[in-house]
């Protein structure tokens, strides 16, 4: 009785189970890259905006404080864009003829507001408090990155719930004292374990159970 | 398994002491029959099959399937996020901080009287409606009426320009062609002008009229409300001599007599005569008194329900009623009555012995829908047992024009009919719909040659006025109001208006020829001019002339708010401090003394016929969810499910199970989807002098027989889409001759059905041990008569480790002894977290998304069955069998002991809503939510997820305020303190019978209320560990009076 199956065909069905295997891991290799590429989460793009403000300018050439048009970032889960009004403190004074600022000048004058392209953008599920982070010593830098250091503004982090909740698993890593929340310059020092530790105890933070609860950020 | 109501006490197996008090409780007539007929079994899984053959079979399900996962592919392909933008202000508001909401003080006017308000703003966005603690109507509660209202001013259906006979016109051309009209009526004095208002207690609103009737001496101003007060206002003329406005203490009331009134529910004082009444009603062990209230009413009122004593009668007998009471309180009352009541003659001694034993402790208080001559033996009840001064007061009226507004409404009709009517001006209101119908308003209506009707919408009668114009929704106005104990609000706008509407002040400054004034300007300068009159320090009422001449309209309009004195800090201190806080300080009326006139003049006994055998009585109410018909577009009101026929979205006739019985009237329940999703109800006719209408019926257990009880409001034509053309139009058989009841009703039985959307029986728990209540007397003897071993299982039946709570542990306990079944609680949570209403048709499929449902139990026979009221949030169990079947962990725990729902998770299996004993998960079958209209976006809550289809919810215990109040706590460095988080239903009820807080806290209201000897979990048998638990219902009846 002969054989129904040829020799190659041992080698095909290898190939085709390891080659299949290799395909599909492949995909997933693919669909993992492009979702964590830049080009899906656009960190680290520059938005364009009506008004190609410079932050780089405004904070380490001028010595802004965040503060200064962030108004409620230490008051309310919104940190606040400033109205035009807050741009025409400076800019009744100095640069009035400056064409980069005719859109300004426009939305005072007429009342229009500009409207700005959004850069840090979190889906409409999670209700995230801009007020109890900085309170409980989370600088800016840590989520925003070197904000001075961008001519125009990009996102630093992906903002994806996995990177939420490596921090809210271990908020001491990144813990600072409350005095040095707006300082761009802060760096973590070497005994940040030892130091965090100590913050969370002395901010009260709370244990990774309550930080982890899926209601912290939805509702 | 046929008989239900013995399972509570069989299942669980425990024959406790506990036991020897249960009663019988039941949902729906059928639960009470016990067994399920076999032909309705039938017919049921009859139409089972027909769903089922309906459904898809699994190709076509197969071929959806690839279909629907091809096409969320190519929607997968954008995987970038799409743009978002922000956009700032130019010149930011001062005080606006972004992302925190405002609130600011105003009041809601409903008919005429005020509600004190507190408005949450987001962004200058009205949201959500809170009572204001400071106002002495609401107290910080509100009802579910004000509660809807903000989406009142957001429907889409509202009238949005000035109109001339249907066609768009400007308010420029309308002033022109108005001021024309009123300078030809200049000429003669305004002898053909008309104003029509409703109640009015608007102090700048009677000044502006007032004005105009000195402007034009010949014109006259009439009132009228559908559902007015006409009886208790002659009652007290009668009683008194003048009119006068009782105000009752029931704080001080140990002992109350309802002659049919609902003061629970309705009325301008109801939200805090409830909370003072209740708060009489909350017996432990320290002290174990409470009230006792009597209640003699016709159709089962909420107030009825919550009776120690309740005595069905027909409508017209309450006077024989309260005759037989006031004989035995030793009253010579004039007249023997029309019908003598001979019933329950013992109980009546034993009522009047109780009321004389509590002399200048109790109250008697007739309803607004018995006839005067029942106000005036209850007047004449409580000075006879010296109430008045002590638990009754009186104040000069509240209202502005107090008046009988049938009559000066019948007025109206005869001029306009005799054709000296040249201009009539309504001011709010819907006359053509809610008019008597013999006085057959539309075609005297149609004599009169210029017609401006002013109102929110394009309704029945702005179809049949020459002129519309577009009325600015309350949160839009400036403006004032009264409320019932006189406090004067004054109402500011939250909103510019969002359609070019002009208030009613703005409509009577045009029509006193200064078209230029606002609002604004109008009630401020009015307030001002009060400064500069008054002298007197104490504002007290005096300067009111006499209201006895009030029966001729224009001559007394000058009851308005009392003088005041001139402001310390100025007047601009005055106006920014009334406005903050919402009452104008000092304006609460003085106590006016009363006598009874001469008693034999006082009234004389109505004139209503017996009943003809074969006839029927005729009972009218306003719709205890859409009122008059004026809430008709309002979806949340349609939706509530009625407090006791669970109706959502119609009306019905109401009729008692002996007189449904007589004429084989019957209620199927249908099973379409839901448990006995809907309802297929007969209908019949009623034949009331020569009208007819046709109409379902609904048999409602409590109700006396021989009366048919009808709600009006329903039936609009031009309602608006949610409003039009739902339920029955009664106003059609209603006449101005007999507004409240009436004999002389001829039923038909006709071979016609009618699917109603009833909610009685949706999330039945197969009558476990839910509600559980005793007697003030078996409370005495056993407070923890409501406890059971079985309650308590022991924690080691539970697999999994316990969890602990080192920080906050948040806990609901619900008083149903104190629960009045209003509804409240039930709009505000669907205003506060973004529920979507679903309509009739998905009703009836049972998928109604309210979060917390009052569920209503009878118990004892169905001819006069006791009524509990129990309502249902979430249970929050420590040991959530929800929590254990999610597939996707989309329901959790959290270290707080809430039970999380993650919308973003939920797949949708419905695992979690299969496994709840409790039936308080909702389910988005369909994209329930409007995404697409725009104005109706402006009412969500910014802070709440708006879920769409396929996604289950519930209740969180309102965590956005839980998450707020605690990052407020922690960036002051301290613990959220008791008190600080009000979930929206606890806000909202206006007898606080929901009490939320730390159960960690021992000295938290909850804790101390779970401590209670009445507290129970509700099926806490089955182990669930529930975090909201009941406090068991302890009634007070007089042991001297036996139940039948």
């Amino acid at each position: 009785m002969h054989r129904v199956f040829h020799p190659s065909s041992n080698i095909i069905a290898r190939v085709t189970i390891f080659g299949g295997l290799i395909i599909i891991a492949g995909i997933c290799w693919v669909v993992y890259a492009v979702g964590t590429s830049s080009y899906v989460t656009e960190v680290a793009v520059p938005r364009s905006q009506p008004v190609p403000f410079s932050h780089q300018h405004h904070v380490s050439g001028l010595g802004l404080d965040c503060r200064y048009c962030h108004t409620t970032v230490e008051t309310s889960a919104f940190a606040g864009i400033p109205p035009t009004a807050t741009c025409m403190n400076c800019h009744s004074q100095i640069w009035t003829d400056s064409p980069m600022l005719q859109p300004v000048r426009d939305s005072y004058r007429t009342g229009v507001p500009l409207v700005w392209n959004r850069v840090n953008n979190l889906p409409q599920f999670a209700y995230f408090n801009h007020s109890i982070h900085i309170n409980k010593g989370v600088g800016c830098s840590t989520c925003h990155g070197r904000v001075d250091r961008m001519p125009l503004t990009w996102e630093e982090q992906p903002m994806e719930m996995q990177w939420c909740l490596e921090c809210h698993r271990n908020p001491n890593k990144v813990l600072r004292p409350r005095d040095q929340v707006f300082n761009m310059e802060w760096q973590a020092p070497t005994d940040q374990v030892t130091k965090g530790a100590e913050l969370a105890n002395s901010y009260h933070i709370r244990d990774t159970h309550y930080l982890t609860s899926c209601s912290t950020c939805h509702r | 398994m046929n008989q239900p109501h013995q399972l509570s006490g069989s299942t669980n197996g425990c024959e406790g002491e506990t036991h020897k008090t249960k009663k019988t409780f039941w949902r729906t007539l059928e639960e009470l029959a016990g067994s399920e007929s076999q032909t309705n079994l039938v017919k049921r899984l009859e139409q089972h099959a027909v769903m089922i053959e309906n459904a898809l079979d699994r190709r076509d399900f197969i071929k959806l399937m690839s279909a629907s996962l091809a096409l969320a592919g190519i929607t997968g392909c954008s995987v970038q996020q799409p743009t978002e933008h922000i956009v700032p202000y130019v010149r930011q508001p001062e005080e606006i901080v972004l992302g925190k909401p405002l609130f600011y003080a105003t009041a809601m006017p409903m008919a005429g009287y005020a509600m004190g308000l507190l408005v949450e703003s987001h962004e200058g966005r009205p949201t959500k409606i809170e009572g204001n603690p400071a106002h002495p109507a609401s107290l910080g509660a509100t009802d579910l009426f004000s509660q809807a209202s903000v989406i009142g001013l957001y429907d889409p259906d509202r009238s949005q320009t000035t109109m001339y006979l249907g066609e768009i016109r400007s308010w420029g051309v309308f002033l022109e062609e108005f001021l024309k009209d009123i300078s030809k009526q200049r000429a003669s004095q305004g002898a053909g002008l008309r104003i029509l208002t409703g109640s009015v207690t608007s102090p700048t609103l009677a000044d502006q009229i007032k004005g105009i009737l000195t402007a034009f001496p010949k014109a006259k101003w009439h009132q009228y409300e559908p559902a007015g007060r006409d009886t208790a206002r002659e009652g007290t003329k009668q009683a008194f001599g003048d009119y006068v406005d009782p105000i009752y203490h029931f704080e001080n009331a140990d002992v109350v007599l309802s002659l049919d009134s609902d003061f629970l529910c309705a009325g301008p004082g109801s939200v805090r005569y409830s909370r003072d009444f209740m708060n009489k009603r909350r017996p432990d062990v320290s002290n174990p008194n409470m009230s006792r209230l009597y209640v003699a009413e016709c159709t089962p009122t909420n107030t009825g329900a919550k009776a120690d004593h309740r005595f069905p009668m027909r409508a017209a007998q309450v006077e024989g009623f309260a005759r037989a009471v006031a004989y035995k309180l030793g009253i010579n009352l004039p007249g023997s009555g029309a019908t003598p009541y001979t019933d329950h003659s013992d109980a009546i001694a034993a009522l009047a012995r109780d009321l004389q034993a509590h002399r200048g402790s109790s109250v008697v208080i007739a309803g607004d829908y018995q006839p005067p001559i029942v106000h005036v033996i209850a007047h004449m009840m409580n000075e006879s047992l010296g109430n008045i001064g002590k638990t009754v007061r009186f104040i000069d009226p509240v209202e502005a024009n107090p008046t009988n507004q049938l009559e000066s409404l019948r007025q109206l009709v005869n001029d306009m009919n005799a054709g000296t009517v040249e201009l009539l001006v309504i001011l709010g209101g819907n006359p053509v719909f809610t008019a008597p119908i013999d006085l057959d308003f539309p075609s005297a209506l149609s004599k009169v040659q210029t017609r401006v009707h002013h109102s929110l919408y394009y309704d029945e009668t702005s179809a049949l006025c020459h002129w519309h114009v577009a009325a600015a929704h309350y949160l839009e106005s400036w403006s004032d109001a009264r409320a019932f104990d006189g406090t004067v609000s004054i109402i500011q706008p939250l909103i510019a208006p969002l359609y070019s509407g002009k208030t009613e002040h703005e409509m009577m400054a045009a029509l006193s020829n200064n078209p230029d004034q606002t609002s604004y300007d109008l009630v401020r300068k009015y307030w001002q001019q009060r400064h500069g009159t008054g002298g007197s320090t104490g504002g007290s009422s005096q300067t009111s002339t006499t209201p006895g001449q009030a029966s001729s309209p224009p001559s007394n309009t000058t009851g308005v708010a009392p003088a005041l004195p001139n402001p310390p800090d100025g007047f601009d201190q005055w106006w920014r401090k009334s406005l903050r806080d919402g009452v104008v300080a000092n304006t609460t009326a003085a106590e006016r003394a009363v006598a009874i006139r001469n008693s034999q003049q006082a009234g004389t006994a109505s004139n209503i016929p017996p009943l003809n055998p074969g006839e029927f009585e005729i009972v009218f109410r306003p719709d205890p969810s859409i009122f008059d018909g004026r809430f008709a577009n309002n979806a949340w009101l349609q939706e509530i499910p009625k407090p006791f026929t669970k109706i959502t979205w119609d009306n019905t006739a109401l009729i008692s199970p002996a007189t449904a019985q007589r004429f084989a009237i019957e209620i199927d329940p249908a099973r379409r989807g839901g448990e006995h999703g809907n309802m297929v109800s007969d209908v019949i006719e009623l034949n009331y002098q020569g009208r007819t209408l046709h109409m379902p019926v609904w048999i409602l257990p409590g109700h006396p027989d021989d009366s048919i009880t009808v709600h009006f409001g329903y039936g609009r034509i031009r309602g608006g889409d949610t409003g039009s053309f739902k339920g029955f139009n009664t106003y059609l058989l209603r006449t101005s001759f007999a507004p409240w009841f009436d004999v002389g009703l001829k039923i038909r039985k006709l071979d016609e059905t009618y699917e109603l959307a009833s909610t009685q029986a949706h999330h039945s728990m197969e009558n476990r041990d839910l509600v559980r209540a005793a007697t003030l007397g078996e409370f005495k003897q056993n407070p923890k008569f409501a406890k059971s071993e079985a309650d308590d299982p022991s924690k080691s039946k539970w697999l999994f480790p316990n969890w602990s709570y080192p920080g906050y542990a948040w806990g609901m306990a619900i008083d149903i002894n104190t629960c009045i079944g209003c509804n409240a609680c039930v709009v505000a949570c669907q205003a506060e977290n973004n529920i979507p209403v679903v309509g009739k048709i998905e009703v009836m499929h049972g998928r109604e998304m309210h979060w917390i449902r009052i569920d209503r139990y009878y118990s004892g026979d169905e001819h006069n069955p006791e009524t509990h009221f129990q309502p249902v949030p979430c249970m929050h169990c420590e040991d959530a069998p929800c929590e254990l079947v999610c597939p996707v962990e989309a329901t959790t725990h959290s270290s707080e002991g809430i039970n999380e729902m993650t919308y973003n998770r939920c797949v949708g299996t419905r695992y979690c809503s299969n496994n709840c004993p409790y039936k308080v998960r909702r389910f988005n079958f369909f994209r329930y939510a409007d995404y697409d209209t725009p104005v109706v976006k402006l009412q969500k809550n910014p802070d709440v997820t708006v879920r769409s289809r396929g996604v289950m919810e519930k209740c969180t215990y309102c965590v956005q305020r839980i998450n707020e109040a605690k990052i407020t706590a922690e960036e002051q460095d301290r613990t959220v303190r008791d008190g600080e988080i009000t979930p929206a239903c606890a806000q909202a009820c206006p007898t606080r019978a929901i009490v939320f807080g730390n159960i960690n806290d021992p000295n938290s209201n909850v804790t101390k209320l779970k401590a209670e000897p009445r507290n129970y979990g509700m099926l806490a048998d089955l182990n669930t560990r529930p975090r909201t638990t009941y406090l068991a219902e302890v009634r007070n009846p007089n042991p001297e009076i036996k139940t039948e």
